[in-house]
């Protein structure tokens, strides 16, 4: 009985400097942070910031959505809205009124793809939860890596990620021309 | 005028100032010194913004507190609320007085230097557990609770550890202590009781309430402690006396076992305050290595391992200088 606790605390004594060890190992490695304002970090791989729409292989202003709005309706706090248009076909040879008769007639065959107007996310309501990009059909959302969002309002977050990727586009244009 | 005084006062008068700006100075530099290493051991830089690598950040520290509104709470003994952080710094600066810094800097060489420094680091209790009483608030209350369970129990084993080196010397007197001893680590004391410096040297954190042994103030669980209705200076000097009482804890350590001012070459204060401060780093780094223990835990030590092994220790000692 006395032995063993004798042994249990010479072992737990032992514990102590081995832990005193590994703090002085520590002590004297290079820091691992960054200062913030005058360093940022490197390598941002696996960071979930606010999501983005992910550009066409084609073209890198458009993006890959098809406006389908599954990511409104399965997102539980409703910050996406997706504002689009379906595009009115004006190369018709026909005069307005057949053309008009006609299409309404062939208009579940040769539906016009709905083209996105607007991509708002209210990301100050976003949970981060990636539904919206697990659910997307044409993986046309994305993570962002963008860790140094700051506003000093809330409108500040209310971001037009359709605005955003042309600007990105434009941007990486201006620098590669 | 100068004349009509005895030297003994002016000296005492001169050294009482130098202790304060001792403590100040030394209290800066260790707060520097506790974050500094805190960040490294993290593996973060640590203050690094107030001036060049922080060394600004204890001033700017210092300004915020001095410019913070006094407060006391309702309901409170504001008499004995102030009371307590003066009571607890005051002794801080007689302590200091027995201490050799040097062979020919001590301010005031008693024959009861090491008593008059265990009386006057008891008052400490006293104050913590009026700070405690009367700030009419809980967690201060369990705070003082603690810390007074905590010194009472930790000053037993600290004095039965102090006493084989007072049989071996035969004096209370801190400069005959460190003159007993050589200048080369051989002939130290810790080499002769290395038992009575490892259970003095815990005991001595557990006095000074720092980590693992910081229940009074454990954060996790009582806020601050003692001092959570303190704002302004009155936490600062709570927090300053905590600090001077390490270096006590250090400078005692320092003459009792490691030879003082004692030291390979040239004996002086220089090798007193390099020990003082190598003790005073592992103080901050056993801080930040271990987590704080539980409150049975923290008696048990006590009780069933500090006090019999001290017991053993004093026999042990007792019988080879009687044969």
């Amino acid at each position: 009985m006395i032995v063993k606790s004798i042994r249990e605390t010479v072992a737990g004594m032992w514990s102590l400097l081995v832990g005193m060890k590994v703090t002085g190992k520590n002590f004297v490695q290079p820091n691992i942070t960054v200062h913030y304002p005058r360093q940022t970090v490197k390598s941002l791989e696996g960071y979930r910031g606010h999501i983005e729409l992910v550009p066409r292989e084609d073209d890198p202003s458009k993006p890959k959505c098809i406006a389908c709005n599954n990511c409104v309706k399965i997102c539980p706090t409703a910050c996406i809205t997706i504002k689009a248009v379906r595009p009115k076909k004006t190369d018709a040879p026909s005069s307005e009124a057949g053309e008009q008769a006609d299409d309404k007639k062939k208009a579940p065959a040769k539906k016009a793809k709905p083209e996105l107007q607007s991509f708002v996310l209210e990301y100050s309501y976003c949970s981060l939860c990636g539904q919206c990009v697990q659910s997307c059909p044409t993986g046309a959302l994305n993570f962002s890596s963008d860790v140094y969002l700051a506003g000093f309002s809330r409108q500040e977050f209310v971001i037009d990620l359709l605005a955003r990727l042309q600007y990105q586009a434009q941007k990486k244009g201006a620098v590669n021309g | 005028m100068i004349e009509a005084l005895p030297t003994q006062l002016i000296i005492v008068i001169v050294g009482l100032v130098a202790t304060v700006s001792f403590i100040g100075l030394n209290a800066i530099l260790l707060v520097y010194l506790e974050r500094k290493v805190a960040g490294f051991i993290h593996r973060r830089p640590g203050p690094y913004e107030v001036g060049p690598h922080g060394i600004l950040q204890p001033f700017a520290d210092g300004l915020k507190l001095v410019g913070k509104q006094i407060f006391t709470p309702t309901g409170a003994d504001s008499f004995l609320y102030w009371l307590a952080p003066m009571i607890s710094m005051a002794p801080a600066l007689v302590c200091f007085l027995a201490i050799p810094f040097g062979p020919h800097l001590q301010i005031f060489n008693t024959n009861v230097g090491m008593v008059l420094i265990l009386a006057f680091t008891g008052i400490n209790v006293l104050a913590l557990c009026i700070a405690g009483w009367t700030s009419q608030n809980k967690y201060s209350l369990l705070g003082a609770a603690r810390d007074i369970s905590q010194s009472v129990a930790y000053e037993i084993p600290l004095l039965l550890s102090i006493l084989p080196i007072i049989f071996m010397t035969g004096t209370f007197n801190l400069f005959d202590i460190a003159m007993g001893q050589g200048s080369w680590p051989w002939q130290w004391f810790v080499v002769y009781q290395p038992l009575a410096f490892i259970i003095f040297f815990i005991c001595a954190l557990a006095e000074t309430n720092r980590a693992p042994f910081d229940l009074p103030e454990a954060e996790s669980e009582l806020t601050a402690g003692f001092h959570t209705e303190y704002s302004g200076m009155g936490f600062a000097l709570f927090f300053l006396s905590e600090y001077a009482y390490m270096v006590i804890a250090a400078c005692v350590t320092a003459v009792l076992f490691l030879g003082g001012f004692q030291g390979p070459g040239a004996s002086g204060w220089w090798w007193f305050l390099a020990k003082v401060y190598v003790l005073l780093l592992i103080m901050i780094w056993i801080r930040w290595t271990f987590p704080r223990v539980r409150f049975d835990q923290l008696l048990n030590i006590c009780w069933k391992w500090l006090i019999p092994l001290a017991v053993i220790n004093l026999l042990v000692t007792l019988l080879v200088i009687a044969l």
